[in-house]
């Protein structure tokens, strides 16, 4: 187990054009699950790859452990990584997938059973051992890539998007046995996904990444209830943060505290609405609107309320909404980051 | 997925004129060849007799012809095994871009694409035993007396060698071409997660990246065993099957006895025997078809 | 200069591809560029052994390939295999494109059996056949004719092209003919007016690579045709140009240039397209 540090990391593919990864600073705990999010081309794939070895940072450095590993081989650096694709060897049974990195580092053969065996137990595939690749189901496979990755013991784990390709029910379950197995194992762990909702359930701490760039770094509380920006404001949460241009500033607040006038205590900015449409999606109910005050009218707004709240709301039909004081975020216009907290006059 | 009667009486009427074709001017020649080798047929021969298995027993008794049955493996099995190590060094040497790649194919593929007897009357020129630019070489690098020059085309051992090289030579830009496309097929994870892994070069190649192309090696070897196998141009044009018959392949020697001979039956006998052959390499081929899907 | 580990593996990769195919392009190409070295030596030069023969020592010359058009019948060889060529492909065409649309379109399991099989016939040698097709030939008065030659080679150029163009059919969508059938179209009209112009590129390759399989063959041309002057190219240069026991070597290595040289070219221009309806055709 060992912390991953990345220092002013940057990728430059092309020369001229932005870097696929520019000037990062990171530094895992020992033992922590931290996820890169991020959508494609943010960089966190690279950022990835960087730390496994398999790309050359063209600045910066790669420490594990403490030890700088920049141009080290992959081999070298006591890492296991498992791909999207899982990449398998077609051609040889889960057992000797799981066995090839036994081999590759020299580990005494005696020694290759037990340890086979052990990883294969820890992720319930002891049945599959002699099948090959081919003969599996998607998440069977997602499994043997885990177990190979486990088998040497590696000292950190990197993934790259696993869950990607299970069907949609699929991912859930899995979910979860990552989270368990993660529990159980203790490894450092780096997750990569463009799927924030996994980002949310698995991670200690979650970085945001856009354009290369690092957004911000914190636990899923932080990233959700105090984005540093508004590219990380409205990545995170389903339907994404209404933002409203407040003439120098935009106000932020989260579709779930768009809340009728009645249901929202305390001091409370009013917003009055035309809803535009409605959506019953079973456990809630998401409103569209329209503002009808006169110098925010017509910026839309969405609402997520629980199914159980009857508010009578209908196309066309003008309401008085609100939204707590405490649940406003403020960012600044031109560079989208977050800003001061002040009092909205609004009218 | 189901098909109407009206497509599938369009299909027929597509696909007959070429099955027709083939059936009439393979199917025939195919019938025939197999008539001949038990008939009594020369060039001027107007009849049909039947003699059963007259010819091939007086062909097995033929020095000559086992001399070429024995020819023939050794000449296809020798330049395989050259091609087949050659032919994986060079893919491993052209599987990333590079500039001047094109330029670099072109000159590689040129043995295949040039008409094989071009190539091969090209090769007798620098194998010619007088004026050879290769003898010249090596008497100029005094590796042999000026007076001591090899003998390529005129010596028995030397000339199987150079049929062999030719062989080889004319083979390798095919089989390259085969094996790169099996090479490139292997999706860029796998040899980034065996070096995850631990394997260093040497065992990601010899453990994962050859296996996952044995299907497209196997193939590659199979087209280069028949054309190979079933060549007698080289043969022909390089040494005409001498010196005293030590080149000569069936092919060539079925051309020598049918069409130059006028023995057309026993002719017809001496290439049948390449059918055995042509079978056990089609059922190969048909069983591998399959595993290469699965790369 | 200490050198990174990734950088160092690097860097033996280059050396090792660099020293590969110098070697490997030497020793493939040599002979061509020995055929243009020779092509242009006076003769004088070409059979003088005490000569370096990889220099000039005498001026270089056209007299070679003046006589190989002038006094042989090269031109006439050129001729001869550019016809039989060209209606071979047509013949080709004709036959193997209908063909192979409908075994990739619609013959269902036996189009996987006839495919197969088709591939099969390609692989049923000249040096098999030919001596009974000889007697096929002469049957039907085409001894010694062009003609010979030109209805005997669609019998290996039509397979392989109908192997090569199933591979090119199926990657078309279904629903292309689908949609335009249900425009109006017949099956037969959304063949002809979409599926062949779609599938161009893939015609062209076939095209060009019946047209290299033409210009290669021996067997049949050495075996149906007798006179000189309705031989090919394939055959006409290496027996020919010879008087008795003396090769011409200067024309001879000349003629062998300007027939590879040109084909060599076009076939590298469409050999990408070949390899991926190799890789799609070959595997069903």
């Amino acid at each position: 187990m060992a912390t991953v540090e990345a220092r002013g990391i940057t990728k430059v593919f092309t020369q001229g054009e932005r870097g696929a990864v520019n000037d990062v600073n990171l530094l895992t705990r020992e033992g922590e699950f931290m996820v890169f999010l991020g959508p494609s081309g943010s960089g966190k794939t690279t950022l990835l790859r960087m730390i496994a070895g398999l790309e050359d940072p063209t600045a910066g450095d790669i420490l594990i452990g403490g030890q700088v590993v920049t141009h080290l081989a992959p081999r070298d650096r006591r890492i296991a990584m498992v791909f999207q694709s899982y990449a398998l060897y077609p051609h040889l049974s889960v057992y000797n997938n799981i066995a090839f990195p036994l081999k590759a580092q020299g580990v005494p053969k005696e020694q290759h059973e037990d340890k086979v065996r052990w990883a294969a137990e820890l992720l319930g595939i002891g049945a599959l051992l002699q099948r090959k690749p081919r003969e599996l189901s998607g998440g069977e496979r997602q499994r043997v890539a885990l177990a190979r990755a486990i088998v040497r013991e590696p000292t950190v784990f990197l993934l790259d998007e696993p869950l990607s390709n299970l069907d949609a029910k699929l991912r859930a379950s899995a979910r979860e046995e990552l989270t368990q197995f993660h529990h159980r194992v203790g490894t450092t762990t780096i997750y990569v996904t463009h799927d924030q909702i996994e980002a949310m359930a698995m991670g200690d701490r979650i970085v945001v990444l856009h354009e290369g760039y690092v957004r911000q770094v914190g636990s899923p509380r932080e990233v959700y209830d105090d984005p540093a920006d508004t590219f990380v404001a409205t990545f995170l949460g389903s339907p994404p943060m209404n933002l409203i241009d407040h003439g120098d500033v935009l106000v932020g607040f989260r579709p779930e505290h768009l809340l009728p006038r009645d249901m929202v205590p305390g001091p409370a900015v009013a917003i009055g609405v035309r809803v535009t449409g409605v959506e019953y999606l079973g456990s809630e109910r998401i409103l569209y609107a329209l503002i009808d005050r006169d110098r925010f009218a017509e910026q839309k707004v969405v609402a997520k309320l629980p199914a159980t709240y009857e508010t009578g709301a209908v196309d066309g039909r003008a309401m008085e909404f609100a939204v707590a004081e405490r649940n406003l975020r403020f960012f600044d216009k031109t560079t989208g980051k977050r800003a001061a907290s002040r009092s909205l006059t609004w009218g | 997925m189901g098909v109407s009667r009206g497509a599938e009486r369009l299909g027929i009427a597509m696909f007959a004129p070429a099955l027709i074709y083939i059936f009439a001017l393979v199917g025939t020649p195919l019938f025939l060849a197999f008539l001949y080798s038990v008939g009594d047929v020369t060039v001027g021969s107007v009849g049909y007799r039947f003699v059963g298995l007259e010819n091939f027993a007086s062909v097995l008794q033929n020095p000559t012809f086992r001399g070429a049955l024995w020819h023939s493996f050794l000449f296809t099995v020798g330049a395989q095994l050259i091609v087949i190590i050659c032919a994986n060094m060079l893919a491993l040497a052209l599987v990333d871009r590079f500039r001047g790649r094109g330029l670099v194919r072109f000159f590689i593929l040129l043995p295949w694409v040039a008409p094989i007897s071009l190539g091969a009357i090209g090769w007798k020129w620098i194998l010619d035993s007088i004026y050879s630019v290769i003898n010249w070489a090596l008497v100029k690098l005094h590796l042999v007396g000026p007076f001591d020059t090899p003998m390529w085309l005129g010596e028995s051992s030397l000339a199987m060698m150079s049929v062999i090289m030719v062989h080889a030579w004319r083979m390798l830009p095919f089989s390259t071409v085969i094996l790169l496309a099996g090479l490139t097929a292997i999706p860029k994870d796998i040899p980034e997660a065996a070096a995850v892994d631990g394997a260093g070069f040497w065992r990601t190649h010899f453990q994962i990246t050859l296996p996952m192309m044995a299907p497209i090696i196997n193939v590659a070897v199979l087209f280069g065993v028949i054309f190979t196998f079933t060549d007698m141009t080289v043969v022909y044009i390089l040494t005409r099957g001498g010196p005293y018959d030590s080149t000569q392949v069936l092919p060539s020697l079925a051309f020598f006895t049918g069409i130059l001979g006028g023995d057309l039956a026993e002719g017809a006998a001496i290439s049948v025997f390449l059918v055995p052959i042509l079978v056990v390499i089609a059922w190969l081929m048909l069983r591998l078809a399959h595993r290469a899907e699965v790369v | 200069m200490a050198l990174h580990a990734t950088a160092r593996r690097r860097l033996s990769f280059r050396i090792y591809r660099w020293s590969v195919l110098s070697v490997f392009s030497v020793l493939l190409a040599f002979p061509f560029v020995w055929m243009a070295i020779t092509s242009f030596k006076q003769t004088s030069d070409l059979y003088n052994v005490d000569n370096n023969p990889f220099l000039f020592n005498e001026t270089p010359t056209l007299e070679h390939v003046n006589l190989l058009f002038e006094e042989t019948m090269f031109p006439q060889w050129f001729f001869n295999t550019m016809f039989a060529g060209a209606v071979v492909v047509l013949i080709t065409l004709l036959l193997a494109v209908p063909a192979a649309y409908a075994l990739a379109r619609l013959t269902g399991r036996w189009g996987e059996r006839l495919g197969i099989g088709i591939f099969l016939v390609y692989l049923i040698p000249p040096t098999l056949l030919f001596i009974p097709m000889s007697r096929v030939v002469s049957l039907l008065g085409l001894q010694d004719s062009l003609w010979s030659i030109i209805v005997v080679y669609p019998t290996f150029t039509v397979p392989f092209s109908i192997w090569l163009l199933m591979g090119f059919f199926k990657s078309i969508p279904r629903d292309l003919e689908d949609a335009a059938m249900v425009d109006g179209l017949t099956r037969f009209q959304a063949f002809t007016r979409l599926v062949i112009p779609i599938s161009f590129s893939g015609i062209l390759t076939v095209v060009i690579f019946s047209f290299t399989l033409v210009t290669q063959e021996f067997v049949y041309a050495l075996t149906f045709i007798s006179s000189a002057s309705h031989q090919t190219i394939g055959v006409g240069v290496p027996i020919y140009l010879v008087r008795g026991d003396v090769y011409y070597w200067g024309s001879l290595m000349a003629a062998c240039l300007i027939a590879s040289i040109p084909i060599a070219f076009f076939y590298n221009l469409f050999l990408d397209r070949f390899i991926s309806g190799f890789t799609v055709g070959a595997v069903k």
